[in-house]
């Protein structure tokens, strides 16, 4: 049985993720030292292209956007890079990152650049000599790509494809909405279906990646799963 | 410069105007810079090949890009920070902990492992005490019990993505081979916290609660478009 202590622990704790979670979801908003700034990240997406040789890198940002003015007014900060860390090694250290960093209007894109084992980690500098490409970034209303050398290009706003009952995953986790749980389908409600978010998406042949080490789910008895690159996104400020 | 070079670019800024008369009829000259900013060749005062100058974007080279950049935000699968961290404190330390060195107990003697699985754990004590029963996790559909899940989770961090074919968290049939933009990886993470070993363990049935699915879909996102992919923002 659960000890009195226990569920006071767990309901204290959960009450203060219930507050502390607020407003955030997928990676939205995930830690007050993050929160507001434009250092946020939203949501990471990894997927083939509509070419098939292609990999798709998303990276989501500052989300959740107000439609309108809110919107209108995000802007890329020029001292965040934003990288790509690609890991085709299997050891959870980047091996090849792409880059993107703004100045004025322009995204500018790095790589993908091969990393020293040495320089993995917490601090990046850009891979100024491996330009790989740029593109204008687009306005509400606009949809601007570039292509170079087989690379594609996107940077600016688009609607947030995270999708999630926010509000009642809050009563489920503070307890208060048991003993149901989370509603049906056509009661439960999208938080996040109207609201918008900053994107760099960057399509990549494959032939750039390297070949991928095997799946990490072999390390936990979970095989059958394909060769498959380790990919996380980072969000890095100038000091 | 040679005669040659000289030679090469006065055609190509003639073909070049050639192309302008046909297409911009306004006669405004916007066109004009374009085509000097994109015909492959250093010309008018450009600096180098289609940039700088008047007319085109800045040169890569002449753009300050110095600095070292330092980690603030991290993200590899979705929702693993903001669920299983369970506090502000961890919350900011996992942000800007290294990928690959998350499970080293020295830096971080408080373990972000057993923290996640404390959360975990939480959630279904918080649940059992509103029905009045003593809860626990079960071992997932992946058969992963709390500790090794969490393992999961902690310590390897990063989406998976399949060099070769279906990249999605799951579609049924394929797993962890990548994130597409339409997966419901909500749903998908529940069922792995809430579903048990059959992966139906609370899904609303058989007076279960609801812990399995959050009851959305992707909704009218359009998941068809071509890159790059995402529907233009909402603009009111």
């Amino acid at each position: 049985m659960m000890k009195k202590t226990k569920i006071f622990v767990a309901i204290g704790a959960l009450s203060l993720t219930a507050l502390s979670v607020f407003l955030i979801a997928a990676d939205h908003i995930d830690s007050p030292s993050v929160a507001g700034t434009k250092v946020d990240i939203a949501d990471l997406y990894a997927f083939e292209g509509d070419n098939p040789n292609n990999t798709v890198f998303v990276a989501t940002l500052q989300g959740p956007l107000q439609p309108g003015q809110v919107t209108q007014n995000a802007v890329f900060d020029e001292d965040v890079m934003i990288e790509f860390n690609i890991d085709n090694t299997g050891d959870f250290k980047e091996d090849l990152v792409i880059q993107a960093v703004r100045r004025d209007s322009i995204m500018y894109f790095f790589g993908p650049a091969e990393v020293d084992s040495q320089d993995t980690g917490l601090t990046s500098n850009v891979y100024v000599n491996e330009g790989s490409g740029q593109v204008e970034i687009s306005e509400v209303g606009e949809t601007i790509t570039a292509t170079n050398n087989g690379m594609t290009f996107f940077a600016g706003p688009r609607r947030d494809y995270f999708y999630f009952d926010f509000n009642r995953f809050n009563e489920v986790a503070s307890g208060s909405a048991a003993p149901d749980g989370f509603f049906p389908a056509g009661t439960a409600s999208d938080f996040f279906e109207n609201l918008n978010v900053l994107a760099i998406v960057v399509e990549v042949p494959n032939a750039l990646l390297g070949d991928a080490p095997d799946h990490v789910g072999g390390l936990v008895g979970i095989n059958g799963l394909p060769r498959a690159y380790n990919v996380w996104v980072s969000a890095k400020r100038k000091q | 410069m040679k005669t040659h070079n000289i030679i090469v670019i006065l055609v190509a800024i003639c073909t070049s105007f050639l192309f302008v008369q046909c297409v911009d009829e306004d006669d405004n000259g916007n066109v004009i810079a374009q085509d000097l900013c994109s015909d492959g060749i250093q010309n008018g005062d450009e600096e180098g090949v289609d940039c700088g100058g008047t007319e085109c974007e800045p040169c890569l080279g002449s753009i300050n890009f110095t600095g070292t950049f330092v980690q603030e935000d991290v993200m590899g699968r979705p929702g693993v920070n903001t669920v299983f961290s369970g506090s502000a404190d961890v919350k900011n330390s996992y942000n800007i902990a290294v990928t690959n060195r998350r499970n080293d107990t020295i830096l971080y003697p408080s373990s972000f492992q057993r923290t996640f699985e404390e959360t975990l754990e939480l959630y279904h004590d918080v649940y059992g005490d509103a029905l009045g029963v003593d809860l626990d996790y079960e071992t997932n559909i992946l058969g992963l019990d709390a500790e090794v899940f969490t393992t999961v989770l902690a310590h390897f961090d990063a989406l998976q993505v399949a060099q070769f074919g279906p990249t999605t968290y799951f579609d049924g049939t394929n797993a962890l081979t990548g994130r597409t933009l339409g997966d419901d990886v909500i749903d998908i993470s529940l069922t792995l916290m809430f579903g048990g070993t059959s992966g139906t363990r609370f899904d609303g049935n058989n007076g279960t609660p609801q812990l399995t699915s959050d009851g959305v879909d992707v909704g009218d996102r359009d998941l068809t478009l071509p890159f790059p992919y995402m529907e233009d923002a909402i603009a009111q």
